[in-house]
């Protein structure tokens, strides 16, 4: 079992309210990742939860046990860091092999669960090397074998995959994944990067300024945001944003801005009759805009210039100046297009999202 | 055109002067760097280390040549009850004061090595017995144990500990108490300053990860503090013991080698011989008669950090 309740958590550094009032419930068996800019307080959580720092309000609870008070050996959780924090100077047995020795284990169960981890993880050739003697990623899978043997009830990955170069990021990933369905074990995961948090997480918290924005499964962050902030985060390149002023004309919902006046769609509109006469903050993934054709008159569109085109083979990524202002549109490979063309361009209508301008919250 | 290219040509081909010729090859530039250092290592390690063991093998006094002896003077001083004094003082004054030494400033290193308010403040201000000159430290240390105006006599006074004055440096083995103990207080910020310096190397990582995987505060110091720390703690007692074994001015200051000579080292003794009494030659086969002890600790300590550092 390895159910996590977090409770009213609150961490305060003398002035800095690092984490404000975080209550999350994590199911057992799930991999839950934490993710927000640095400073957001993030890894503060997760090693409140490790033990490693107080808890300045709140209550962290492992099945059901308060475990505010318990010292982290005392926990049953095991910690991946970022920079392995292996022992530099013992064998990868001997680090592997260090929880369970201190826990008073017999040699044969800790020979069996070694092997085990380490077969795992296929480091059984280097069992008898030092650390130095490792590459980045064998010394990543030496920390999480040393997670693995001691079965724990919740495993914490501190930015495991930070320090590892961009290819053996994403194959690590994939193992990671891998490792996680196979194990069980519930896993909750810090990390900046919000591909490695959609692509890992049964759900992903994400945070800002020590509060939590929005809690939910990768899609759901992706299709419903719950404020600006969430939908700019989620999401590679990031959602384009244009503030509007809302007016009505003819019984429909114009947004209009230096650069931009398109009809709101009936679905939107709805929502923001009561925003007539006021700003708010239109936005729309990249991917969600394409080079206008006679098929789009129904999709809201609007004229751009492009500056910069960026081939990336499978996509085309387009800068675009909107007025005043700056857009990027995902398009098809097969678009035709050059620096300095005029467009006319789409938007996906179903697609739109809207933001209050003052409480950025989605509308 | 035609003209300016021809003349590049020769002026590229025209020999350059002798001298710099002979430093564009790599061994003459080299010896030629090394030159400096050569003629100040020699004139002030060497030579008088060489003059010290022909020294030694002659009868020369103050104002007297003297005649080769042979290794007469080492013949006389081993048989020198005072000079076997001496060597026992040096062994227990090195090993006790080591001991203490490191003990404490691993203790002190360890608490300046968490956070606290004026951590800067602090382990500068450690520093001082270090900073001090020894002769003016030691000195006040010597009022301090002075048998008259001691102020520890006074404390222990008032708090009923003794009823008269202890005589400090007037007994033999509270004398040896005494010096050992101000070599303690001079050496420790050194031991701990080094030793901080080596823990700061440490990743706080490591002990947390010690913490999680279920060690507790002293298995976490024993299995990965120590370890880590080891290299340099063993270069910090190289150095301490060098320097501890071939002491003088603590004792000088502190007793002049007495009461009675019971407090001599290897130095104090060979001053004495030497300018004290004016003969050099006994003095120099004194101060050599350190030299293979010294020699073996820096071989052994040498030999066992290689080890550490290979592993």
């Amino acid at each position: 079992m390895g159910q996590v309740v977090l409770k009213g958590i609150n961490k305060f550094y003398e002035s800095v309210h690092a984490v404000k009032d975080v209550n999350l419930q994590i199911r057992d068996k799930e991999f839950v990742v934490f993710v927000g800019p640095s400073g957001c307080g993030k890894t503060t959580t997760l090693r409140m939860i490790a033990g490693l720092e107080a808890i300045s309000s709140g209550d962290i609870s492992i099945d059901g046990n308060v475990i505010n008070a318990l010292a982290p050996m005392d926990r049953d959780i095991a910690m991946v860091f970022q920079n392995y924090a292996l022992y530099p100077h013992m064998s990868v047995y001997d680090n592997m092999a260090f929880g369970l020795k201190m826990r008073k284990f017999e040699r044969r169960e800790i020979e069996k669960r070694v092997r085990e981890a380490a077969d795992i993880l296929g480091i059984g050739e280097l069992l008898k090397r030092k650390p130095r003697q490792l590459s980045g990623g064998q010394r990543q899978r030496v920390a999480l074998g040393r997670a693995i043997v001691r079965h724990p009830r919740v495993f914490l990955f501190d930015e495991p995959l930070s320090n590892l170069d961009a290819k053996l990021r994403v194959q690590m990933r994939v193992e990671l994944k891998k490792l996680h369905l196979r194990l069980g074990t519930t896993a909750i995961y810090v990390t900046h990067d919000q591909v490695e948090a959609m692509t890992l997480g049964d759900r992903v918290v994400v945070m800002k300024d020590g509060v939590v924005q929005q809690v939910g499964e990768p899609l759901e962050l992706y299709n419903q945001p719950a404020n600006k902030f969430v939908a700019g985060f989620i999401g590679s390149p990031a959602m384009n944003f244009a503030t509007v002023t809302v007016t009505e004309a003819d019984g429909s919902l114009i947004a209009e801005n230096s650069g931009l006046r398109i009809k709101l769609p009936d679905e939107i509109a709805q929502r923001l009759r009561g925003h007539v006469g006021r700003e708010v903050i239109l936005g729309v993934r990249p991917e969600d805009l394409t080079v206008a054709s006679s098929a789009d008159l129904d999709h809201p569109c609007f004229d751009a210039v492009i500056e910069v085109v960026e081939q990336l083979g499978s996509e085309i990524l387009l800068d675009m100046k909107v007025g005043e202002s700056n857009m990027v549109a995902s398009v098809e490979p097969t678009a035709r297009v050059r620096v300095a063309d005029k467009l006319r361009v789409a938007m996906r209508r179903s697609r739109l999202h809207v933001f209050d301008a003052q409480t950025e919250a989605a509308i | 055109m035609a003209i300016s290219a021809v003349s590049a040509t020769t002026l590229r081909e025209a020999p350059p002067p002798r001298r710099q010729r002979l430093l564009e090859d790599e061994r003459w530039l080299a010896f030629v760097l090394l030159v400096p250092t050569i003629v100040l290592l020699g004139m002030f390690i060497a030579y008088p280390f060489i003059r010290g063991i022909l020294l030694s093998v002659t009868s020369s006094r103050v104002g007297m040549p003297g005649d080769f002896v042979g290794l007469a003077n080492f013949y006389k001083i081993f048989n020198d009850g005072i000079f076997r004094t001496s060597v026992y003082n040096t062994f227990v004054y090195t090993g006790v004061t080591t001991v203490f030494k490191l003990a404490l400033g691993l203790w002190l290193a360890m608490l300046l090595n968490r956070n606290f308010r004026g951590k800067a403040f602090t382990r500068a201000f450690i520093l001082l017995p270090f900073i001090i000159p020894t002769v003016l430290s030691t000195f006040a240390w010597k009022w301090m144990f002075d048998p008259t105006f001691s102020v520890l006599n006074w404390l222990l006074y008032h708090f009923g500990l003794i009823t008269g004055r202890i005589n400090w440096l007037g007994d033999p083995d509270l004398a040896m108490i005494s010096i050992i103990v101000v070599n303690i207080w001079r050496g420790v910020p050194f031991f701990a300053i080094s030793l901080l310096a080596g823990l700061q190397t440490i990743s706080p990582e490591l002990n947390e990860a010690a913490a999680i995987d279920g060690a507790k505060p002293w298995q976490r110091f024993w299995h990965i503090t120590w370890p880590l720390l080891l290299p340099v703690t063993m270069v910090v007692v190289l150095f301490s013991v060098i320097q501890t074994f071939a002491d003088f001015q603590i004792v000088y200051v502190m007793t002049g080698g007495g009461p009675a000579n019971a407090t001599h080292l290897f130095a104090t003794y060979a001053y004495q011989i030497a300018i004290g009494t004016g003969l050099l030659s006994e003095g120099a086969a004194i101060a050599l008669a350190m030299f293979p002890v010294l020699f073996l600790v820096v071989i052994i300590q040498l030999l066992y950090i290689r080890r550490v550092e290979v592993r």
